[in-house]
């Protein structure tokens, strides 16, 4: 029997900032620190009694020390759960709960050539990968739509940073796989996050190079704890949850080993 | 004062009456990290067929005003692994457990009611409600004649106590709920979800991929504590009400409408506790009005 000890938590937010337009950077004091890991995601709630659903946001960077978690999101539009967040202010309390999902095996990248990809707002959750994987040749490759490169000194700090931009206005011009050929860039293994045509490519080229690649997906989720099923992608074998070719995102992901998943 | 929170449902004794809403809450095992299984009422676990369904294609599920859309589509891992994985589980509980029941044809019903009847589970709930499956679930809810087939046919496999749990989808939920009772329902459930739809105009596309989906959430309580209302006195057998409810008091007000027992569902997703929070708080409500038995709470 589980102990029934996870609840959902009042976080105290201890800043908020812009990064970019649409890009916003909080930190929070949780107690959901103290077992979060890279790749992992928190289940935030708006104080808003018409938005029913948690968000689900991916971790950025974790200070265990401090108890505290960096969330940095995209404010998906007007009158949405992002907007919300992106006008509260250090001192105020949000719900939330975590952490949640697998995050990444960066074990598995121990003394070997990596490249670290986040694509738009995949890009956040790579900063803790990047801070806490411990590998031969740590390549970080991050995709922009423009000049608006956030994150790019916290990258730049924890790693051999590349960056590709759609508008071509920093580094490579196209997405992350051109900045890889443009830089003759190679690896043993791959962390990507990431918008599914980028992760599609990805998982392409891990094949064609025979490489160990790790994805994370993103899907409309409601609990975000496994139990609605609303958030699965197709498995490439028999799940042995579902007992179909099903994995629930939110509780058997994020983080798939690319062969795993149909996406 | 010491409250009786019990209620006996179609013979059945429920430690209180909060459950949750099929589909949920999976078999439980997800909320027993957030909360003490035990506590509850009954678990309704979600819907299981004779064989493993994939569901429908995603995106499945949708915020909408004060509730949700969602179009899962019965995804369920069939009724062997069924037998084998989630009963054991919820078996180490002290709390009744409710096998709700999908199917395509009526056979597919008969078999999963057959296969139950040696299984150590106290309720049957048949789904016939479902909107986001195109076969079976909504064909039999919609139709006061095949619901009371349906029903019989169940009845003469299954030999737990069966619940039917009605789609609010119909014209008049009064018949419905008198022809599964004559069709030798031993209760009745209510309300599944609304059949509705949601278009994202920035991207000039259905928001689920199924295009219509099962509305759910507090924007549905009234409608759900109406056609609990009217099918609570059309009929003899229990009624269990559900339908948005969110807090105790949407709960208590289900009882007043007739309800025998409530269902949580949607809320579930907002707060894992609530259930637990519903109970304690019922039971607040019936220690201040001087209520001994949750039959007392009724009008």
């Amino acid at each position: 029997m589980a102990d029934n000890s996870r609840k959902k938590e009042t976080a105290a937010i201890v800043s908020q900032e812009q990064l970019a337009d649409g890009i916003f950077s909080m930190w929070l004091e949780t107690e959901a620190a103290k077992e979060a890991g890279p790749g992992q995601f928190i289940s935030m709630y708006t104080n808003d009694k018409s938005k029913l659903l948690p968000r689900p946001i991916s971790i950025c960077e974790i200070d265990k020390e401090h108890g505290r978690l960096r969330v940095v999101y995209r404010v998906t539009g007007e009158e949405t759960g992002t907007k919300q967040f992106s006008q509260m202010g250090a001192g105020e309390k949000i719900s939330i709960i975590g952490p949640l999902g697998n995050g990444f095996p960066y074990e598995k990248a121990e003394g070997k050539r990596a490249f670290l990809m986040g694509g738009g707002i995949g890009v956040p959750p790579v900063l803790e990968l990047a801070k806490q994987m411990k590998c031969e040749k740590k390549q970080i490759i991050a995709g922009y739509r423009d000049a608006q490169t956030f994150l790019r000194e916290e990258f730049e700090r924890n790693g051999e940073l590349y960056i590709s931009t759609e508008d071509g206005s920093v580094g490579t011009k196209g997405n992350v796989l051109d900045a890889v050929a443009e830089n003759s860039l190679q690896a043993d293994i791959i962390f990507a996050c990431g918008p599914a045509p980028m992760l599609r490519a990805i998982k392409k080229y891990a094949q064609e190079t025979n490489t160990e690649c790790y994805i994370s997906l993103e899907e409309r989720m409601a609990c975000g704890i496994g139990a609605c099923l609303g958030c699965i992608c197709q498995s490439t074998k028999k799940d042995a949850h579902s007992n179909v070719h099903n994995k629930r995102i939110c509780k058997d992901g994020p983080v798939f080993l690319s062969t795993e998943v149909e996406i | 004062m010491s409250v009786d929170m019990c209620v006996n449902i179609a013979g059945v004794e429920w430690k209180n009456p909060v459950t949750v809403a099929s589909g949920t809450f999976g078999s439980g095992a997800e909320f027993s990290e957030f909360i003490d299984l035990n506590k509850l009422g009954a678990v309704t676990t979600k819907g299981v067929a004779n064989i493993p369904w994939v569901g429908n294609p995603t995106p499945r599920v949708a915020e909408t005003y004060g509730g949700m859309m969602n179009a899962v589509g019965l995804q369920n891992p069939g009724i062997d692994l069924f037998c084998e994985r989630d009963i054991p589980f919820l078996k180490q509980y002290d709390t009744k457990i409710i096998v709700n029941v999908c199917g395509k044809s009526e056979e597919d019903y008969c078999e999963v009611a057959e296969r139950l009847s040696g299984e150590p589970v106290d309720m049957l709930e048949i789904n016939i409600s479902c909107p986001n499956v195109k076969e079976g679930g909504i064909a039999f809810g919609q139709d006061p004649k095949a619901a009371e087939s349906i029903t019989k046919a169940v009845k003469k496999y299954a030999k737990q106590p069966v619940i039917m749990k009605l789609s609010p989808n119909v014209t008049c939920i009064p018949d419905m709920a008198k022809a599964v009772e004559a069709g030798g329902a031993d209760a009745v459930s209510l309300i599944n979800t609304l059949t509705g739809m949601k278009i994202d105009i920035h991207k000039r596309a259905f928001v689920l991929a199924n295009k219509t989906g099962g509305v759910s959430g507090p924007a549905i309580h009234p409608i759900a504590v109406r056609m609990v209302y009217e099918a609570a006195h059309a009929v003899k057998v229990p009624v269990i009400g559900m339908g948005g409810i969110s807090c105790a008091a949407d709960a208590i007000e289900m009882l007043l409408a007739g309800a025998k027992a409530v269902s949580v569902g949607t809320a579930n997703f907002h707060n894992p506790a609530v259930t637990i929070e519903i109970i304690d708080g019922i039971q607040e409500y019936m220690e201040k009005y001087g209520f001994k038995t949750v039959e007392d709470i009724q009008m």
